[in-house]
């Protein structure tokens, strides 16, 4: 899956750590890192988190990977 | 059949049947994209990339990517929604006709539109010397192959790494450097780190930051060239001063170049700062006219804002790119009196030496700067910048949650220096002036005035963020 969190919003609440420490990592006490691509199996975790998140920063595909014939 | 019911026929049309091209298959093109299917746009849509990669995010590259812990292939753009293009990614735009509205590719072959979308973006400025910049070992950082290659250099790990210029990413592949624990040599032309962006007392506090982690950080020092050992690889590195660096891996973090070559001779307001456009995304041509088929949006876009007295903004801002293209999309699929604004506040973020570096508004545009909150020796503060009286940007370190009260102030034109929040606040709260390296001339304005939507009011009106 893909994810992406729009660090504008961010406010490094940290609760995406909390529930999915593997996919979101702080760095020091507010700067978030985390993978963009994380396996499939993590989904609920992630969406977990995503719901959670209070300022609604962290953005998840609903669309499966590359569409057809995308990468002529 | 009426006027009115014509043209009403004419965007149904279009909408359904016109072919839009959007030229940059980056962050902006991909939400431009997605943008035209959500408002019903079913017409043919062609999307060029010059990279072979469908549309991946940059913000990572400098952090997680070069630390090792993510795949640079693993930065592709989550998706919103299907977008059903015909992608031309590997081949680059060289030209573009708008007599004959044809955007001219690589390969020789000619793309006819309708309505076309600029989203081409910036590179990264190479190191100057070809012949330098070609040795094993150099590098810039902007698209995933640079960043890929540049981790597993890192990961080797090298001796001493050399970073030739301390803005936003040069200070963040230094701060990477030494949560890997390779040495780091930072050559800084000007005063301080990010003293470009945030001015020179910000980038006093930058410079600690960095010298505290162990960076070993010049400044006020050009690197005059590079050598490279008989295998043609980097090893040593010459400072204007004349002393030298031993280093096999140098970062040249030197800025970055708007992507408007291929727009020569199209007529357009094309040229060093950006393709310039109005508020609502649409391209000017050299006449400073207003296009009816041309758009740009992203980090190539430059356009009036009204909170910055109408002066010409090109921002490389992540939320630029999105809002930017979601607002130009919107308005190439409507008519007036349906344009949108594209009004951002502007606001970008860093993460460096395991500090959050947020900042909103466009700090060089103040001349003075106080420090509002939290404290500056624990390195978790916000202050605001101000000119003539009026705030108009902060920055905060590790103080995120602050910046949507200093965004409200601005947005409001709020006084400078701004009222106390109420907490935290610092012992010394006097302005002063924020030393930016180039200061700008004072002008004959007398004062702020922001006319927005309603001239009579002070204030401007913010369209609400969606996702």
């Amino acid at each position: 899956m893909r994810i992406v969190v729009d660090l504008n919003r961010c406010q490094g609440y940290a609760q995406c750590v909390y529930l999915a420490h593997e996919v979101f990592r702080l760095n020091g006490q507010e700067a978030l890192t985390y993978e963009p691509n994380p396996d499939d199996e993590r989904r609920l975790q992630v969406e977990r988190a995503a719901v959670a998140c209070p300022v609604q920063a962290i953005v998840i595909d609903r669309v499966d990977g590359a569409e057809r014939g995308e990468t002529s | 059949m009426t006027l009115r019911a014509t043209v009403a026929e004419l965007v149904r049309e279009f909408r359904a049947s016109g072919r839009i091209v959007i030229v940059g298959a980056s962050l902006a093109g991909l939400r431009a994209a997605e943008t035209l299917r959500d408002e019903g746009f079913t017409g043919s849509l062609t999307i060029i990339g010059d990279e072979p990669y469908e549309p991946y995010d940059r913000p990572p590259l400098s952090k997680q990517v070069l630390k090792g812990w993510v795949p640079a292939d693993h930065t592709k753009l989550p998706r919103m929604r299907e977008v059903d293009a015909d992608w031309r990614l590997g081949v680059a735009a060289t030209g573009l006709d708008r007599a004959t509205k044809q955007v001219r590719l690589a390969n020789g072959e000619l793309i006819p539109y309708d309505r076309l979308l600029i989203a081409t973006g910036t590179r990264a400025r190479q190191w100057p010397n070809p012949a330098e910049a070609a040795l094993h070992g150099v590098h810039t950082i902007r698209s995933r192959d640079d960043a890929a290659q540049l981790q597993k250099e890192l990961a080797e790990p090298p001796s001493r790494v050399l970073v030739i210029g301390a803005g936003f990413i040069g200070s963040e592949v230094a701060s990477v450097c030494r949560e890997l624990g390779i040495p780091v040599t930072v050559v800084e032309r000007g005063a301080a780190p990010l003293v470009g962006a945030l001015g020179g007392v910000i980038g006093e506090i930058a410079a600690q930051l960095q010298r505290d982690h162990g960076v070993d950080l010049r400044c006020g020092l050009g690197v005059s060239s590079l050598e490279g050992d008989p295998g043609g690889h980097v090893r040593r590195a010459h400072l204007s001063d004349g002393s030298a660096v031993d280093a096999d891996v140098v970062v040249a973090s030197l800025g970055s170049i708007r992507n408007v070559e291929w727009l020569e001779g199209s007529g357009l307001a094309a040229g060093f700062w950006g393709v310039g456009c109005d508020a609502g995304g649409r391209a000017f041509d050299i006449n400073g006219v207003v296009t009816d088929s041309v758009y740009v949006a992203g980090d190539v876009a430059r356009a009036p804002h009204v909170l910055y007295e109408y002066q010409f903004l090109a921002m490389e801002h992540w939320d630029n790119a999105v809002l930017g293209a979601e607002t130009a999309a919107h308005n190439m699929v409507n008519l007036e009196p349906h344009y949108r604004p594209h009004l951002l506040l502007p606001g970008f973020w860093s993460g460096q030496f395991g500090v959050n570096i947020k900042s909103v508004g466009v700090p060089p545009f103040g001349d003075e700067i106080a420090f509002t909150q939290g404290s500056v020796a624990e390195r978790r503060f916000a202050a605001a910048y101000g000119r003539r009286g009026r705030i108009v940007a902060a920055v905060t370190f590790d103080h995120g949650k602050w910046l949507e009260y200093y965004g409200k102030l601005i947005e409001q034109s709020g006084p400078f220096p701004p009222p106390p929040p109420g907490w935290d606040q610092p012992p010394d709260m006097k302005p002063m002036p924020a030393e930016f390296p180039d200061p700008r001339v004072p002008t004959a304005i007398p004062d702020v005035v922001l006319t927005g939507h309603a001239p009579s009011e002070r204030t401007a009106e913010f369209r609400p963020r969606r996702h």
